[in-house]
């Protein structure tokens, strides 16, 4: 898709991209070049030699227990919060769509935790499990649940997968909404003619015509638990207890500017780059999929 | 739908009660467990900090919304966390959000405007160029970024808290989509009437993008807003804190002589702009979203 009729300028073109083409290639490019850079090179810890070592950095990735387990780490987090996530949206959307009267004051209602930035969602949800004031964990004590995430690593994981699942159920939920009402209704009808009850028209109609929104809402939140989480995490555990929260996003972080680390971050860096690179061309594989089909 | 409504059938293909009635009651349920914490938090943030101590803390809203409310935005709150005023961390944000979603829409305007509307050399190479940004989150190159804003003296300032957090691509695919999809009379009408370029872009463009630029600017407003890992990295003196980066630094004295009204306070303060903005342009908002990531 291309336009056919167009202005003749030598000189406003490069005027009008200048802005966005200075701010990308110093901020962008020579930093991401600068990573790569980095990451073959070591220095010491004050800084004043800088020496090439190859891969060597990378190799010292792979050979760092606790880098492979914040790899193991950020594999169970994401998994956890991508499919309750998408799954609870799911059931809210399925059941919104039902619903005639009333059904803008729940979308209304059900949006407010997108607008909640994720430290402050990490320190509501780190206030209601507190082990000492907290409400919910007063509760679960009742119950003859010892809450303390502060100490039990289980607990700490579940804590931040329940708040970075409740700060996206408003994202899944509005697409699955659009998606929904999408399905020509004339579908559901004939199957209601023919007999199928709802239960099965879920799963034999609606649910195969939502794959391509649940599988974009799948790389979406995959990448959101990737990256958009530190905040959570920084806020209610701190990574810990011990390094068992401690997301890939986060080592980056701790590495680079509380340890610095520099070629090791940078490093993680690169790895990270590499996987976000995957993540985006298999969603645009799948979009152009989407589009023929 | 209405026609079947009419004919006594129901919009829901059929009637089944049950299902209405288990419909509303997994919202209902839904919107329980969603609102849940914000209303703890707004009932925290009216209580004394001795009443929150005391578990379990009461469920129902105090009588020291004011006096904690005050507390916060003066920090006079106490405690042992970080004092500083919620009020300048509210203007700190509310100034970055905003250089943030207007700079992103003009930047990108422009931008979008020279791809789609002009030929030059090494258009698609530009084109490519601003597409691969899209992979390359701010948070996979923290350290390096920072050495650069560093190096040009941009930390603690408004420009270091803003500028790298401007160049993204998404505003300018959604304006190019948008520009593609304009009818190409209306530039041989323009360039008939012996209008320019600028002429165009600025009488019949920008008017004809309104709808992408309310969506783009709630998106882009509430995401400049939300920003911790960035500031966090860029501000060092209290004074440019945005208010996402204030609450962290006060919960960060230890759980027991935590103020926790005067936290949640803030917390409420923090999440109000970006929610007023979410409410009040929810259409645009929910149209934007939906057309952004297609």
């Amino acid at each position: 898709m291309e336009k056919r009729v167009f202005f003749r300028s030598r000189w406003l073109p490069w005027v009008l991209i200048a802005p966005q083409v200075a701010v990308i290639a110093i901020f962008f490019f020579w930093p991401a070049g600068q990573a790569l850079v980095q990451s073959l090179q070591q220095s010491d810890a004050f800084g004043t030699q800088v020496d090439w070592v190859g891969l060597e950095n990378f190799r010292n990735l792979w050979n760092d227990e606790t880098y492979l387990a914040s790899f193991y780490t950020t594999a169970i987090f994401s998994s956890l919060v991508a499919v309750l996530g998408i799954s609870l949206s799911l059931l809210l959307a399925v059941f919104a769509d039902r619903i005639v009267k009333g059904a803008l004051a729940y979308k209304t209602l059900l949006i407010w935790p997108y607008a909640v930035a994720p430290a402050v969602a990490g320190v509501l949800w780190l206030f209601m499990f507190a082990p000492s004031v907290g409400v919910v964990s007063y509760w679960l004590r009742a119950l003859g649940i010892d809450w303390n995430h502060l100490l039990n690593s289980r607990h700490a994981m579940t804590l931040v997968v329940m708040a970075a699942v409740w700060k996206q159920i408003s994202y899944n939920f509005l697409f699955f909404l659009a998606g929904l009402q999408s399905i020509p209704k004339s579908l559901i009808e004939a199957a209601a003619i023919d007999g199928a009850r709802p239960w099965r028209r879920f799963w034999t109609i609606v649910f195969p015509l939502l794959s391509p929104t649940t599988f974009f809402l799948l790389v979406i939140n995959i990448v959101y638990a990737f990256f958009d989480t530190f905040a959570i995490i920084d806020a209610a555990t701190q990574g810990g207890p011990g390094k068992d929260t401690a997301i890939l996003v986060y080592k980056v972080y701790f590495d680079g500017f509380k340890a610095m680390d520099l070629g090791g971050s940078a490093a993680q860096s690169v790895v990270l780059m590499v996987i976000v690179v995957a993540l985006t061309v298999v969603q645009f594989r799948f979009v152009e999929k989407k589009v023929n089909y | 739908m209405l026609g079947a409504a009419r004919r006594g059938g129901n919009p829901m293909v059929e009637r089944r009660p049950f299902l209405t009635f288990l419909s509303h009651a997994v919202m209902v349920l839904g919107v329980l467990v969603v609102a849940f914490p914000l209303y703890l938090t707004f009932v925290a943030s009216t209580q004394t900090s001795q009443a929150i101590v005391q578990t379990p803390m009461p469920l129902l809203p105090g009588g020291h919304l004011i006096d904690n409310y005050i507390a916060a935005l003066n920090g006079t709150g106490g405690g042992s966390g970080s004092k500083a005023p919620v009020a300048r961390m509210m203007t700190v944000s509310l100034i970055s959000a905003l250089i943030i979603s207007i700079g992103k829409i003009a930047i990108s305007l422009l931008s979008a405007f020279a791809i789609v509307y002009f030929r030059f050399p090494f258009r698609m190479f530009f084109f490519w160029a601003i597409f691969i940004t899209l992979m390359l989150p701010v948070e996979v190159r923290i350290g390096p970024t920072y050495k650069v804003v560093s190096d040009l003296g941009m930390l603690n300032s408004y420009a270091g808290l803003t500028i790298p957090l401007i160049a993204s691509a998404t505003a300018t695919f959604l304006f190019r989509q948008f520009f593609l999809t304009v009818p190409e009379e209306l530039v041989e009408a323009a360039r008939m009437d012996g209008a320019g370029p600028m002429r165009f872009f600025w009488d019949v463009l920008v008017p004809l993008s309104k709808t992408s630029i309310a969506a783009l600017f709630v998106i882009q407003f509430i995401y400049g807003w939300n920003q911790y890992l960035w500031p966090l990295l860029v501000t060092t003196s209290e004074d440019m804190y945005p208010v996402v980066i204030g609450i962290k630094r006060m919960i960060s004295g230890g759980d027991s002589e935590m103020q926790w009204n005067i936290v949640m306070a803030t917390a409420i303060l923090a999440m109000l702009p970006p929610a007023l903005v979410v409410m009040l342009m929810q259409k645009w908002f929910v149209k934007g979203l939906v057309d952004t990531e297609k």
